[in-house]
């Protein structure tokens, strides 16, 4: 392969199964991931059309999205999230997929899961009836979200019908100072480049900041690309990626991981690659970044104000005001010290066990605030364990944390946990939209989770640095 | 399957920007198994919220063309956002631009989400305001917008607008047709051949 061509031009090139009239590629999808919420109407489809699924042993399902994180017991209270349960119980026995469900270990929100039991691999496609699949792209595959028919499509023939995206260069470099994490550097791309910045686009990160992340970092940051409008992003493989993978259920094993290894490495951007676009970033610039609006791209460094309307271009101006009014924040306001109610660290964001960890540093020997409810949602059954085995779930509910069961919870509040009113709401999850955390009215402030835990124990947004052991910093 | 060139009929304006699908339809109504009833929950919250919401005015209950600001319908990869659009009553969206998951899945209902420059726009969705049923057409051929005399034009990625105005915007079909096709790539992929491939 030519060294001119980007991973994301290689890894298409290899899944193209041929243009379809309308000129948009027919794409091989090499894994396919379902949940709960987004394929009942799809197995519709299949059924209606008296179809089966080409590669049953190409999707693997879940369940996230509506799990109750406290009783678990089976009929659910919420009867239409046990409607949905068993439809996804009846149409994963019916089709011959493989379903984690809630009495699996393995269960927990389809974007942690994947990584965690190999599934998730360099040079693949991987497409998931959900817009945060661009997660997977953290180990160099092309992966992104979609709606229902499209899943049905990949379900029945394996294949999608797409546009290939330009590819936009990411580029970080530098260090990120102490108390900067993963997420403020994906949510201060995002507020560089807005939220519609990527359209068109998928994004390779790359530069120093991404070469020296953890695969989980990695994993916060290719998360957020779809905040950013792009289709998709990644980062290219590397050793960090490989020594993940050794050894995980669905890596593959003795000899053949070798040369799957071998393969991973080759499929990495070469060294002139070419680009439709290349925009670079400093690290030193990045600080704990919180957002006070109702976009992602609405955030600030943690030491700075809100900015004013007046500050904006006239045709954003709308837009701001609008965003003012609803979180009831003010021109010039400063962030910190925003009150909040409510904090919660979770979601397929900031669920994993290094960001438990950094929550935990936090938290340890501290107490929540008065009138704070805070909640911590582990990614997935097995990020539960993990954490239980090093006494983290301790460390919580000695400060006053609730220590929860598996699933996506108040990312999206389809389950029971939901801000009630306007309650603020320090979350570690991906999106502040209006209404997003369950009350039409409720306020979403997006953060790292070693800041969410520092809001908690303040009871308002706090620079985590001032919390951060000197020997941690 | 249908092939779709033209749609005609009044205006619905919501020249808003970022508007994202847990506003179109929020999260508590996808807890469903199937799509039915869920137009009558399309921008539940903001219309309770705000009883100015064009979607809650009497003149714009027959909307079928909406006209929308930059960067619609970003957020999540729900379908039951066209959906309950379409649901709804609309059948044609006419925006600055459009997050590209939901642009791909009014696509794949049969819903033509067209582009527009944000002037034009002002001039559309006035005009719709000034006159509530005033009829609006769509047309994918012409790549243009007209109303009352009046004439804007309109882009859309050319895959989209010729599945769409040949009637071939249900892919599945087509993707089953490329069998012996998915096999063969599937066969050369290092990943399921053992690393071997
Ligand atoms: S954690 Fe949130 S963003 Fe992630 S899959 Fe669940 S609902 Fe979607």
């Amino acid at each position: 392969m030519s060294d001119k061509q980007n991973l994301f031009n290689k890894v298409w090139n290899l899944h193209a199964v041929g243009t379809l009239p309308s000129g948009q590629t027919q794409l091989f999808i090499g894994q396919h991931l379902i949940h709960e919420v987004t394929s009942p109407q799809a197995f519709e489809m299949l059924r209606e059309r008296n179809l089966k699924v080409m590669f049953p042993e190409r999707t693997l399902a879940t369940v996230d999205h509506i799990i109750p994180t406290e009783n678990q017991a089976r009929p659910f209270a919420d009867s239409l999230a046990e409607d949905m349960m068993s439809a996804i119980e009846k149409n994963c026995r019916e089709f011959g997929i493989t379903l984690l469900d809630l009495k699996d270990s393995r269960q927990g929100i389809v974007h942690v899961v994947g990584p965690e039991q190999g599934l998730t691999q360099p040079g693949l496609t991987i497409a998931c009836g959900d817009s945060h699949t661009s997660t997977h792209g953290a180990f160099g595959a092309i992966a992104f979200g979609i709606g229902t028919s499209q899943v049905a499509y990949v379900l029945a023939t394996q294949t999608l019908a797409m546009q290939r995206p330009k590819v936009r260069r990411v580029e970080v470099n530098g260090e990120l100072a102490p108390g900067v994490f993963a997420k403020d550097v994906t949510l201060y791309i995002i507020q560089k480049l807005g939220v519609q910045g990527g359209v068109g686009y998928a994004y390779e990160y790359a530069g120093d900041v991404f070469d020296r992340m953890t695969m989980e970092e990695r994993m916060t940051v290719c998360n957020m690309a779809i905040e950013g409008g792009a289709r998709c992003g990644y980062v290219n493989p590397d050793q960090t990626t490989v020594d993940y993978l050794r050894g995980r259920p669905f890596a593959p094993q003795g000899a053949d991981f070798d040369r799957a290894a071998e393969w991973w490495l080759s499929l990495a951007s070469g060294r002139d690659a070419e680009f439709d676009d290349v925009v670079t970033f400093d690290a030193a610039d990045i600080e704990p970044t919180v957002t006070w609006g109702i976009t992602p791209a609405q955030s600030v460094g943690v030491t700075q104000n809100v900015p004013s309307v007046a500050s904006f271009p006239e045709s954003e101006r709308k837009l701001v005001s609008e965003a003012h009014e609803y979180m009831g924040i003010g021109d010039d306001q400063p962030i910190e010290g925003t009150k909040i109610d409510v904090a919660f660290v979770g979601s397929c964001t900031n669920g994993r066990i290094s960001d438990l960890r950094e929550a935990a540093a936090v938290a340890k020997g501290r107490h929540v605030a008065e009138g704070v409810r805070a909640l911590i949602v582990p990614g997935s059954q097995l990020v539960a364990k993990q954490a239980e085995e090093e006494g983290l779930d301790k460390i919580f509910t000695e400060a006053g944390f609730q220590w929860r069961a598996a699933g996506c919870s108040m990312c999206l509040a389809m389950n029971p946990d939901k801000l009630q009113g306007r309650e603020v709401c320090a979350s570690s999850s991906n999106r502040n939209f209006k209404g997003r955390q369950g009350s039409p009215t409720g306020r979403t402030l997006l953060m790292s989770p070693a800041m969410v835990a520092a809001a908690a124990i303040n009871g308002a947004v706090t620079d985590v640095r001032k919390m951060l052991e000197p020997a941690a910093v | 399957m249908q092939t779709i060139t033209q749609i005609t009929g009044s205006g619905i304006p919501l020249l808003l920007d970022d508007i994202d699908t847990d506003r179109i339809i929020p999260a508590r109504y996808l807890r469903c198994v199937t799509f039915d009833g869920i137009g009558e929950h399309a921008f539940e919250d903001d219309r309770q919220q705000d009883p100015n919401h064009p979607f809650n005015k009497e003149q714009f209950q027959n909307g079928k063309v909406l006209v929308a600001g930059r960067n619609f319908g970003c957020g999540s990869s729900r379908e039951h956002a066209p959906q309950s659009l379409m649901r709804w009553g609309i059948q044609a969206i006419v925006a600055q631009s459009f997050a590209e998951i939901f642009f791909g899945n009014c696509t794949s209902l049969g819903i033509p989400a067209v582009c527009a420059s944000r002037d034009d726009l002002k001039k559309l969705s006035a005009a719709i305001e000034a006159n509530p049923t005033l009829e609006v057409t769509v047309d994918l051929e012409a790549l243009a917008v007209s109303f009352g005399g009046q004439s804007i034009s309109i882009t859309m990625p050319e895959g989209a607008r010729s599945a769409l105005a040949t009637g071939q915007w249900d892919f599945l079909a087509q993707l089953l047709d490329a069998e012996a096709g998915i096999k063969e790539t599937a066969s050369k992929l290092p990943y399921l051949n053992a690393f071997s491939a």
